[in-house]
């Protein structure tokens, strides 16, 4: 069929002529606010990245080295690690352009699961703590399942089941605490995220160095597998994606599943970082872990932003709030001060936007 | 000749509005099919229902003779159908290479694609680099560019270009040159001849007449939910072929040869 070329219509005669080389374009534009803004557009972790160095480095001027020591700076780390690790669960939520609400209670639900589970029912630690790993797991799939089947709005959704779980936490806890020194007596695994180890100074945990490992597994998984992709696909335009090929469905439950995964190892490692078993610890980490995603820049409309991002939005927080109470400010210029970054962040995020219009 | 791809009677209404009533549909191996008809007379929702984008509800459809219901896009490719939608189906914030690859990518051999499943993105840029050489779209200057910052022309033709990758039996092309400039039309027609010479059958919705007549082996009329006949170009003119699915004349046989 090399006659259609020949064919058509008269004033398609010319095309023959027409320019083959790949095109190029002198980019007036060399300013360096506009290379800035572009290289932000592709690497949108850098914004939060660079707030907190700036932050990292002011408060450091500030306090010299009450601030700027191993210790101080691995204690920030110990503070943030379960939000940091709630976040990360958060991230994947809201990347599908979803919310999760839940994402405390079902922490706080997972570990009193684990804690129960050994002391009432004298069932081995390993054992109560697979149990409470499902049970988050459990959680998040009854989320992606009302999401991606039912339909339901995620924010709906997830306010729902936030009430559902912390009620049920409470009921089945009998609203009690299981002391730190029965866990470290009869099952220390519960603690394990606890786990202290001290290198020049800077000091250490198991749940720290999870954190951390979590955050990149989750960052590459995000970036360089096909789940990855479908994960942004599904929060960028679902309708779209799903006539592409992507089982946005299957795509969404399993972010939900993984979610309340997440929040399980969450709970597991608030047991180390607090040393008991408390039901009413941890109400705020919906909220927080929201803050981090949203400093972070992840956008709230779901399909951008790098879980990287949110990594660094927690850290931010935790710099904040550690700086400030070492220079001996009242706890509410904390909140301020987040309060401003919030805003200053989804406003940086629709200016990094403008380079793709 | 056994239809490839047939329908037949099939029905579909959106509440108190019907979409299709009663519609059949016959593509023929090898052969490039053009659906044209007013504006809301139903040819998305035939093509949507064909390539499983949304289910009928009642009547039959048969690729090669087999029956089959497709639940989602997804059954319709593993069947052969590629379908390049008039939303295009794109995901903005991802790269040219990750959409051409969506749902299909290619994974790294050995242990990191076995185990750490990584992707395999420079085959996927260079496969992608090369569809879009092919198809004459040589102003996107970077692969990795998001869609979102392409032109839509230049989108269009990356719908094309995944669909004329990938079709094995049937590509479904709903308004493609709707978008394009001159010179990208005439290489998206010629890309179609190409397929078709392949041995893969084409279905093309399009409003441009003269593409039409020009490339079309046999038209299928579309008015008020149904076909109402199919005509070769040769047969008729291009203003007989707009009386007759606007309803100012009707056609004396109901199918050609």
């Amino acid at each position: 069929m090399a006659e259609t070329a020949s064919k058509g219509q008269e004033f398609e005669s010319v095309l023959a002529d027409s320019a083959t080389e790949v095109a190029e374009f002198e980019d007036e534009r060399t300013g360096f606010v506009y290379r800035f803004q572009n290289v932000l557009h592709q690497n949108p972790a850098i914004v939060p990245l660079i707030v907190l160095v700036a932050a990292i480095v002011i408060f450091g001027l500030l306090l010299g080295s009450k601030f700027f020591s191993p210790f101080a700076l691995t204690l920030i780390l110990q503070q943030v690690q379960i939000v940091g690790i709630v976040a990360a669960a958060q991230s994947l939520v809201i990347l599908t352009a979803g919310i999760d609400l839940s994402v405390g209670a079902i922490m706080v639900l997972s570990s009193v699961v684990m804690g129960q589970f050994t002391f009432r029912y004298g069932l081995p630690p390993s054992v109560a703590v697979v149990c409470g790993l499902l049970c988050g797991t459990l959680c998040g799939f009854i989320n992606g399942w009302l999401v991606a089947k039912v339909k339901l709005p995620p924010f709906i959704v997830t306010l729902g089941m936030w009430q559902i779980v912390l009620a049920t936490n409470f009921l089945y806890s009998a609203n009690e605490t299981i002391r730190s020194q029965d866990i470290a007596e009869t099952a220390p695994l519960l603690q394990l995220f606890g786990t202290k180890f001290k290198v020049f100074g800077a000091v250490f945990t198991v749940g720290v160095i999870f954190m951390v490992v979590l955050v990149f597994a989750l960052a590459y998984a995000l970036k360089h597998t096909a789940w990855g992709r479908h994960v942004y696909a599904a929060g960028d335009d679902p309708e779209a994606a799903e006539l592409s090929g992507v089982q946005v469905d299957k795509v969404l439950i399993s972010v939900y599943v993984l979610s309340g995964l997440i929040c399980a190892f969450a709970g597991w490692a608030l047991i180390g970082r607090i040393g008991s078993v408390s039901p009413t610890s941890g109400q705020l980490a919906n909220i927080e872990s929201i803050t981090a995603v949203v400093i972070g820049g992840i956008s709230l409309f779901g399909g951008r932003g790098s879980i990287l991002g949110a990594f660094f939005g927690a850290l931010i927080v935790g710099v904040f709030t550690l700086g400030l109470r070492l220079l001996g400010a009242d706890a509410q210029w904390t909140f301020l001060l987040i309060g401003v970054l919030i805003i200053a962040a989804v406003a940086v995020d629709q200016w990094i936007r403008k380079v793709s219009v | 000749m056994e239809p490839i791809l047939k329908a037949r009677n099939l029905v579909k209404r959106f509440g108190r509005v019907t979409a299709l009533d009663g519609a059949d549909f016959d593509l023929r191996p090898g052969e490039i099919l053009s659906v044209i008809g007013d504006n809301g007379a139903g040819k998305s929702v035939m093509i949507k229902a064909l390539s499983g984008a949304l289910q009928v509800d009642s009547g039959e459809m048969m690729l090669e003779g087999t029956p089959f219901h497709f639940h989602s896009p997804i059954d319709a490719r593993a069947a052969g159908i590629e379908t390049v939608y008039q939303t295009l189906a794109m995901s903005p914030a991802l790269s040219i290479a990750d959409n051409m690859f969506m749902g299909r990518e290619l994974r790294r051999p050995g242990i990191r694609g076995q185990w750490f499943r990584q992707l395999d993105r420079p085959a996927m840029e260079k496969f992608a680099r090369d569809k879009l050489t092919e198809l004459g779209l040589l102003t996107i200057q970077n692969i990795n560019q998001a869609v979102e910052t392409l032109s839509g022309g230049q989108r269009q033709g990356i719908a094309v270009a995944r669909a004329a990758a990938f079709g094995s039996k049937v590509i479904i092309l709903d308004e493609p040159t709707a978008a394009l400039g001159v010179k990208e039309s005439r290489r998206v027609l010629e890309l179609i001849a190409d397929v078709k010479s392949r041995g893969i059958s084409i279905v093309l919705i399009s409003h441009n007449m003269p593409h039409v007549f020009e490339i079309s082996d046999r038209i299928h009329i579309h008015r008020l939910g149904k076909r109402l006949t199919v005509i070769k170009p040769g047969d008729y003119s291009m203003s007989d072929a707009v009386a007759f699915m606007t309803g100012a004349k009707h056609p004396d046989q109901e199918i050609a040869a």
